[in-house]
């Protein structure tokens, strides 16, 4: 058992996200590159460990307490918090639930202390959200496995020691860890994204790359039904986090705008249409968080249910995050949109949130599906 | 609803997992597949489940049959149909399954 207080660890991580993250998450933006003493800092101070098991060295929060670490990093910094979402919730996830004792021990203590990044590379040109079309391909030689492909729009690929990749042989999908240093690995930058513009996106090509068997995440078929399914199921968590996050983060900025800005003699907040703004935004901000927490409870002893909970967490919050985050920059007008003020930044990050780890659509069609089964009268 | 009870008996017979897999199936088959499921159709390739449905098939078989499936028992292929489920689960079940 782990003697890691969560309310300590949250009071350092809302200490670092004040003084270290949001001051400087612009800066981060416009450079579209998070620096180096950033991700050293979420290492040291454990957070890059923070769902990790206490027994593979990590502080073993348990859903609700990592949620909300997440919710205080994202408020802060977007690409931030995506390094826990893959390198953390995605890929450190998968391992704990899925992988051989013999690659936790290779890998989980590293990625916890955050030696080593890792990365989660699903993505290709022509395999989006029908991720099962990949054709990057792997084939089996001796010991080893031989990946040939190419992947795109990988987070971090830019600086990941690690990459959780995901191959296909004639139809049977399986995920490996490749480590960067394999001969044939080979990242080519990618920029001009619309958010998450500080998280070092590339495209992965991997040439005759030999990885050794024991770098199978689970059994070989395993790759799409149990590892994406399972790294997508962490991923998602961490999004509907990061949802709340932003959400916080806009209803913030319109409070504190609202009650300063005069127009007509009268501070702005006074209107009745900027109300209605500030009043859904209250609302929608804490309904998004009790769903998260909710999907968070069905989490933490791995219920059936906990995917389809996730699944309606992830894109309420990431539906209401670009909601809130649209009407921060409608009540901060002119300067919400300009980059002297957060909000069109907010703005940018949440549309990235109905895009990534399952589109608003595609969660759509599944919670729809979830709902007939539950809800059609069966007579 | 499935209910979370584990099935107590100390060998599970195949005859016995395959019922209770089958009903546990049909009660979570993607909406508007009425159609009749078979103890060897491949339920992933014939678009009864989403892919989703591997993950909350691995918690089902783990709970309701109190086994745990070793990492290297996690292949689609071990969760694709009803026959095949029973027989792992009898193989797990079995004193030498473990
Ligand atoms: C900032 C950023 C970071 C990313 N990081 C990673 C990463 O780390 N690793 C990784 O592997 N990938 C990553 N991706 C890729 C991301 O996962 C994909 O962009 C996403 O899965 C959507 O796929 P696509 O872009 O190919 O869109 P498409 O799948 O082509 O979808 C385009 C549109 O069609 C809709 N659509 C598609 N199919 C259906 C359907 N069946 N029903 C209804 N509507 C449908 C979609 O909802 C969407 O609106 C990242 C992307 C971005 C933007």
């Amino acid at each position: 058992m782990s003697d890691v207080d969560p309310s300590e660890v949250i009071a350092r991580a809302r200490s670092f996200a004040d003084t270290g993250l949001a001051p400087r998450a612009a800066e981060f933006d416009r450079d579209e590159r998070l620096p180096a003493d950033v991700v050293r800092t979420m290492a040291a101070e454990g957070f890059l460990g923070a769902a990790i098991p206490a027994r593979w060295g990590g502080l073993g929060l348990d859903p609700l307490a990592y949620g909300e670490l997440t919710e205080v990093i994202g408020k802060a910094c977007a690409s931030t918090r995506a390094l826990l979402t893959v390198h953390t919730s995605i890929v450190a996830g998968t391992l704990v639930d899925l992988a051989s004792k013999r690659l936790k021990e290779k890998y989980l203590p590293a990625l916890a202390r955050g030696e080593r990044i890792a990365c989660f590379a699903l993505s290709e040109e022509n395999a989006g959200s029908d991720a099962a079309a990949v054709t990057t391909t792997y084939t089996r030689k001796g010991d080893t496995f031989v990946l040939n492909g190419r992947k795109k729009w990988i987070s971090f690929a830019g600086i990941a020691d690690l990459f959780l990749v995901v191959a296909s042989d004639h139809g049977t999908t399986s995920a490996f860890i490749v480590e960067r240093d394999a001969p044939g690995v080979d990242t080519r930058p990618m920029s001009g994204f619309l958010g998450n513009r500080a998280t070092h996106i590339a495209e992965v090509a991997f040439a005759d790359v030999e990885v050794p068997a024991e770098n199978l995440v689970a059994g070989v078929g395993a790759g799409f039904g149990f590892v994406v399914n399972t790294a997508l199921l962490h991923g998602r968590y961490s999004i509907a986090w990061a949802g709340v996050a932003l959400a916080q983060a806009a209803l913030e900025e319109m409070c504190s705008y609202a009650t300063r800005r005069e127009q007509f003699g009268v501070k702005i907040g006074t209107q009745q249409l900027v109300q209605k703004m500030v009043a859904d935004a209250v609302t929608n901000v804490a309904a998004a968080r009790e769903l998260c927490r909710r999907a968070g409870r069905f989490l933490a002893p791995r219920t059936a249910d906990a995917a389809m909970e996730t699944n309606i967490a992830k894109y309420f919050s990431s539906t209401i995050a670009q909601r809130a985050t649209s009407d921060a920059v409608q009540v901060l007008g002119g300067n919400g949109c300009w980059s002297g003020f957060p909000a069109e930044r907010l703005f940018r990050e949440a549309k990235i949130l109905e895009v990534i780890e399952g589109t608003s659509q595609l969660q759509q069609v599944m919670i729809a599906d979830f709902g007939y089964k539950k809800y059609a009268r069966k007579n | 609803m499935h209910d979370e009870a584990v099935v107590n008996m100390a060998d599970v017979t195949v005859a016995d997992a395959a019922a209770n897999i089958r009903a546990y199936l049909r009660e979570n088959m993607t909406a508007f597949k009425d159609v009749e499921l078979h103890d060897e159709d491949n339920i992933f390739e014939r678009g009864f489940f989403t892919s989703l449905f591997a993950m909350q098939l691995l918690h089902y078989v783990e709970s309701t049959f109190d086994v745990e499936v070793p990492d290297d028992y996690i292949v689609l292929r071990n969760f694709s149909s009803v026959r095949r489920l029973a027989d792992m689960v009898a193989d797990l079940k079995s004193p030498s399954g473990e």
